[in-house]
C-alpha cells in the first residue's frame, strides 16, 4: 500500500515536472489570480501553473469580489482576468497598473491589436475577443431550402418556416432571462436600431423609438420560442442547442465551440454561425463587441508585478493556443480560427462595425435598471413605453443616487 | 441564581449579540438616512479595443472618481433625511396609482409588487405549515410504535435540506423538459411550461416552503402532544366527544401556545423570504422585500451599489416583521401576565 503511494506520488510529480519544463522560466514568486471560470480561463490558467508557484481561482462570481480584492494593500491578488465590463471599477479605483514598460520588456510576442490603450497608457491584455453570433442548424436550413438570415426580419420569416415544418420543438432560443441578459439582449437590440442610451446632458433616452423598436422585435422573437425565455441563460440555450431542441440562436460566441462537444451535444457537426443579424439593414449587426484579457495589480512590488506579468504572458503564447484553439477567438499568435468562430470574426469584421460595449459607471446602471424593469414589458403587465419609462426613472434614481447625474 | 452567576452566563452571549446584532442594526438604521457619493470628475479619454484584426480607439467623456494620496476614492457623506425611503418607496407615484385603483401601476414598483408577494407568501404558508404540521403529528401520534422512529425521520427529512438546494431540486424537476413537467404534459396531453407565468412560480414556491418549514411545526406539535392531559381525554370520550370535538376542545387548546410560537418563527422567517426567489429564479415574475435589499447591495459591472437604498429598504422590512408580529406578541405578553398569577 505504502509502496503504491509512493509510486503514485513519484508519478505525479514526474508528470508535474514535465509539465513545468513547458514553462519557459520557473516562477519562484508566489501568485495568485482569481477569473472567471469559463473555457478559455481554463485553458490559460493551465498554462499559467505550468510555471509553478501561481493560485489561479476561477470564480463565475468574480466581479463581485474582485474590486474589493485588489483594492486591499497589498492586493489579494497579483493577476486578475477582466473583459471590457468588469475592468470599469478596477480603473474607477486605480487599483491596475500601467503595463507599458511590463510590455516592452516581456510581451514581445503580443501584437498590438492586443493592447487595451486607455490614454496611451496600456492598462491590460486582451487575449480574446467575444460578442454574439448567430448559430443555425445547417442541416435544417438545407432541408427547407433556407437562406442564412442577415436581418432580425429575416430571422423571423426564417423562424416562421421552421415553425410550420414542426422539425424542432422551438425555432428561435435566446438569452433573455430576466437581469443581466435580457439587458444585455436589449443593450445589442437598441443599438443596432440606433439608439443612444443617454443624453448629451446625461438623462436617460431609452424611452425613444429605437426603444419602441427594440422592444418590439424582442417580443416579435418570443412568438418562436420556449415561453420559459425569462429563465434562460446562456447555459439554457447552449443546452437547447445541444438537445436539438431550437434551430436558431443570437448566441455568445464563446459558446460556439460546445456544439461540436461530442460528450454533450447531440448535433455534433450540424450547427454553423454567421454574422449576428443586423437590426435595420445596411446597418451594423444588432451586438456589442467585448474582449477578456488579463491586468496586473496595482497594490504589488515591482518584483511580483514582473513575475506575474512574465507568467500571464505565457498562458497566453502560441503553445497555449494551439492546444485549445476552439476555446475561444483567441487573438494571440497562431490562432487558426475553426468553423464556428466564423460567425463571431463575420460580426467582429462586419462593415460599419458594431460598437464595444460602452463600459462606464453610467452604462453599469442603465445595465441594471434594464434587467430590472424591462421583465414586466415580456410578463404582459407594462407596454414598451410604460417599461421604457420605468427604466428611465429607475435609471434616474440610482444615477443621482450614484452621483453621475444632478 | 446570584446576579453575579447570572451575568457570568449571560454576559457572553449579551456581548456577542451587541456587537453582531445591534450594532450592525444601528449602522444599517444610521445608513438609511445618509448619502455617500464619490467625488467624480469628467475626464475625457481614449480607450482602444481590439477587433478581430484591428483596433478601434474611440475618445468620450468619462466619469472617473477623485483618488487621494493614498490611492482611495474621495467620497463625500451627507444626512438626506427621508431621501432614501422616498426613493424606495416610490410614494408620489404611488398614491397616484392607488387614487386612481390603477393594481398594474402600483405592481410597477417594485417595492410595492415585493410587498404584495411577500405579505401573499406569508399568510398563505402560515395556516398551511401549521395545518400540515399538526396533521402529520397527530397521524404520527396514532401510527403504530414500530414505525413511528422512521416515520418521524423521513418527515423530518425536507427541513434537513439547505432551503437553497432543496428550492434548486424543485426547479430541476419542472424547468424546460425537467422530469416532472414532462410527466404532467404526457398525463395532461397538453404543453406545460411551469416557469413562464407568475402563478405557476408562486405555486411552487408556496409548495415548496410549507414542504420546507412543515416538518419544524410537526416536532413541536409532536413533543406538545406527549403532554396532552389523558384523564381530560378519557373523560371527554365519557362525555361523548368524537375524534373532531377532542380535537377542537382538548388538544388544540392545549397546544395553543406552541401555534403561536410557531406563527411568530413561521412570520418572522418568512417574511425575509429570499431562497425561493433565487433558486426558483423568479425575479421576471414575483420578488421579495428581502431579494430587493440584495439587489441594491449587489454590485454592477462597473462597481456601483446602493447603499443607500439597501439600507433603507431593510429597515423596511424590520418595520413590516415587527408590525406582523404586533398581534401573537400582545396575545402572548397578555397569556404570560395572566399565567403569573
Amino acid at each position: 500500500m505504502k509502496l503504491k503511494t509512493l509510486l503514485l506520488a513519484g508519478a505525479l510529480s514526474a508528470v508535474a515536472s514535465t509539465a513545468m519544463a513547458d514553462c519557459a522560466f520557473e516562477n519562484t514568486v508566489p501568485l495568485r489570480s482569481l477569473t472567471a471560470g469559463f473555457e478559455a480561463w481554463n485553458a490559460v490558467t493551465a498554462a499559467w501553473q505550468e510555471c509553478g508557484n501561481i493560485e489561479p481561482e476561477l470564480n463565475q462570481e468574480f466581479r463581485t469580489v474582485q474590486p474589493q480584492a485588489f483594492a486591499a494593500n497589498p492586493s489579494l491578488y497579483q493577476i486578475g482576468g477582466v473583459s471590457n465590463g468588469t475592468v470599469t471599477p478596477l480603473l474607477n479605483q486605480g487599483t491596475i497598473r500601467p503595463l507599458d514598460d511590463l510590455v516592452e520588456m516581456y510581451g514581445q510576442n503580443l501584437s498590438p491589436n492586443q493592447l487595451i490603450r486607455i490614454n496611451g497608457q496600456v492598462m491590460a491584455v486582451a487575449m480574446m475577443v467575444n460578442t454574439q453570433h448567430l448559430m443555425y442548424r445547417s442541416d435544417i436550413f438545407a432541408d427547407l431550402g433556407l437562406d442564412v438570415p442577415t436581418t432580425w426580419d429575416e430571422v423571423l420569416d426564417a423562424a416562421a418556416v421552421i415553425q410550420d415544418a414542426g422539425v424542432v420543438d422551438y425555432p428561435l432560443g435566446a438569452t433573455m432571462a430576466s437581469g443581466w441578459n435580457l439587458a444585455e439582449d436589449f443593450i445589442n437590440m437598441f443599438l443596432g436600431y440606433g439608439g443612444a442610451f443617454l443624453n448629451d446632458d446625461g438623462t436617460p433616452n431609452v424611452n425613444s423609438e429605437a426603444g419602441v423598436n427594440a422592444l418590439t422585435m424582442m417580443m416579435a422573437m418570443t412568438d418562436y420560442m420556449d415561453p420559459e425565455y425569462l429563465v434562460s441563460d446562456s447555459t439554457y440555450v447552449q443546452q437547447q442547442f445541444q438537445q436539438g431542441r431550437i434551430a436558431m440562436a443570437n448566441l455568445w460566441a464563446s459558446r460556439g465551440s460546445a456544439m461540436d462537444d461530442e460528450g454533450e451535444s447531440q448535433v455534433v457537426g450540424l450547427v454553423d454561425a454567421a454574422a449576428a443579424p443586423m437590426a435595420v439593414a445596411g446597418a451594423a449587426p444588432a451586438t456589442t463587441l467585448w474582449w477578456d484579457g488579463i491586468v496586473i495589480a496595482a497594490n504589488i512590488t515591482d518584483d511580483e508585478a514582473a513575475a506575474a506579468f512574465r507568467v500571464a504572458m505565457e498562458g497566453l503564447d502560441s503553445d497555449m493556443v494551439e492546444a485549445n484553439n476552439d476555446a475561444a477567438i483567441w487573438l494571440v499568435e497562431g490562432y487558426q480560427p475553426g468553423r464556428l468562430a466564423q460567425g463571431a470574426i463575420a460580426t467582429a469584421s462586419a462593415q460599419p462595425a458594431p460598437p464595444a460595449y460602452p463600459s462606464t459607471s453610467q452604462m453599469g446602471l442603465m445595465h441594471t435598471a434594464l434587467g430590472n424593469e424591462l421583465p414586466a414589458f415580456f410578463t404582459g403587465s407594462a407596454t414598451a413605453e410604460e417599461a421604457l419609462a420605468a427604466v428611465e426613472a429607475a435609471y434616474t434614481t440610482a444615477a443621482q443616487e450614484a452621483g453621475v447625474l444632478e | 441564581m446570584k446576579f453575579k452567576t447570572f451575568a457570568a452566563f449571560v454576559g457572553p452571549s449579551v456581548f456577542l449579540m451587541f456587537l453582531f446584532i445591534a450594532a450592525p442594526l444601528v449602522s444599517v438604521f444610521v445608513g438609511s438616512f445618509q448619502l455617500t457619493q464619490p467625488v467624480l470628475d469628467q475626464i475625457e479619454e481614449e480607450t482602444c479595443t481590439p477587433g478581430f484584426l484591428a483596433q478601434t480607439c474611440t475618445t468620450t467623456m468619462v466619469t472617473r472618481p477623485a483618488l487621494d494620496e493614498y490611492g482611495h476614492i474621495v467620497t463625500t457623506t451627507e444626512w438626506v433625511g427621508w431621501l432614501n425611503y422616498q426613493r424606495v418607496l416610490n410614494p408620489e407615484a404611488a398614491w397616484a396609482a392607488i387614487s386612481s385603483f390603477d393594481w398594474g401601476a402600483l405592481m410597477q414598483i417594485n417595492f410595492w409588487s415585493a410587498l404584495r408577494f411577500t405579505l401573499m407568501f406569508t399568510l398563505v404558508t402560515l395556516p398551511l405549515v401549521i395545518g400540515v404540521g399538526l396533521a402529520i403529528a397527530l397521524a404520527v401520534n396514532n401510527a403504530a410504535k414500530s414505525i413511528r422512529g422512521p416515520v418521524i425521520f423521513v418527515s423530518l427529512l425536507p427541513f434537513i435540506i439547505t432551503p437553497v438546494i432543496g428550492a434548486l431540486s424543485i426547479r430541476w424537476l419542472f424547468i424546460g423538459d425537467g422530469i416532472l413537467t414532462t410527466a404532467l404534459e404526457h398525463w395532461l396531453n397538453r404543453d406545460i411550461a411551469m416557469f413562464a407565468q407568475a402563478w405557476t412560480i408562486e405555486l411552487m414556491m408556496l409548495f415548496f416552503r410549507v414542504w420546507h418549514v412543515a416538518p419544524f411545526a410537526f416536532v413541536i406539535f409532536y413533543a406538545g402532544l406527549q403532554t396532552v392531559n389523558q384523564d381530560t381525554l378519557e373523560s371527554a370520550i365519557i362525555d361523548g366527544a368524537n375524534r373532531w370535538d377532542r380535537l377542537r376542545y382538548v388538544i388544540v387548546p392545549h397546544l395553543m401556545p406552541l401555534i403561536i410560537f410557531i406563527a411568530l418563527i413561521h412570520l418572522m422567517d418568512t417574511y425575509r423570504v429570499f431562497e425561493e426567489i433565487v433558486g426558483f429564479t423568479s425575479q421576471a415574475h414575483v420578488i421579495s422585500l428581502q431579494w430587493l435589499t440584495y439587489d441594491f447591495l449587489q454590485p454592477d459591472d462597473a462597481g456601483n451599489r446602493a447603499f443607500g437604498r439597501a439600507s433603507a429598504s431593510a429597515m423596511l422590512t424590520m418595520v413590516g416583521i415587527v408590525v406582523l408580529l404586533i398581534p401573537l406578541l400582545r396575545r402572548t405578553w397578555r397569556d404570560h401576565k395572566g399565567g403569573s398569577y
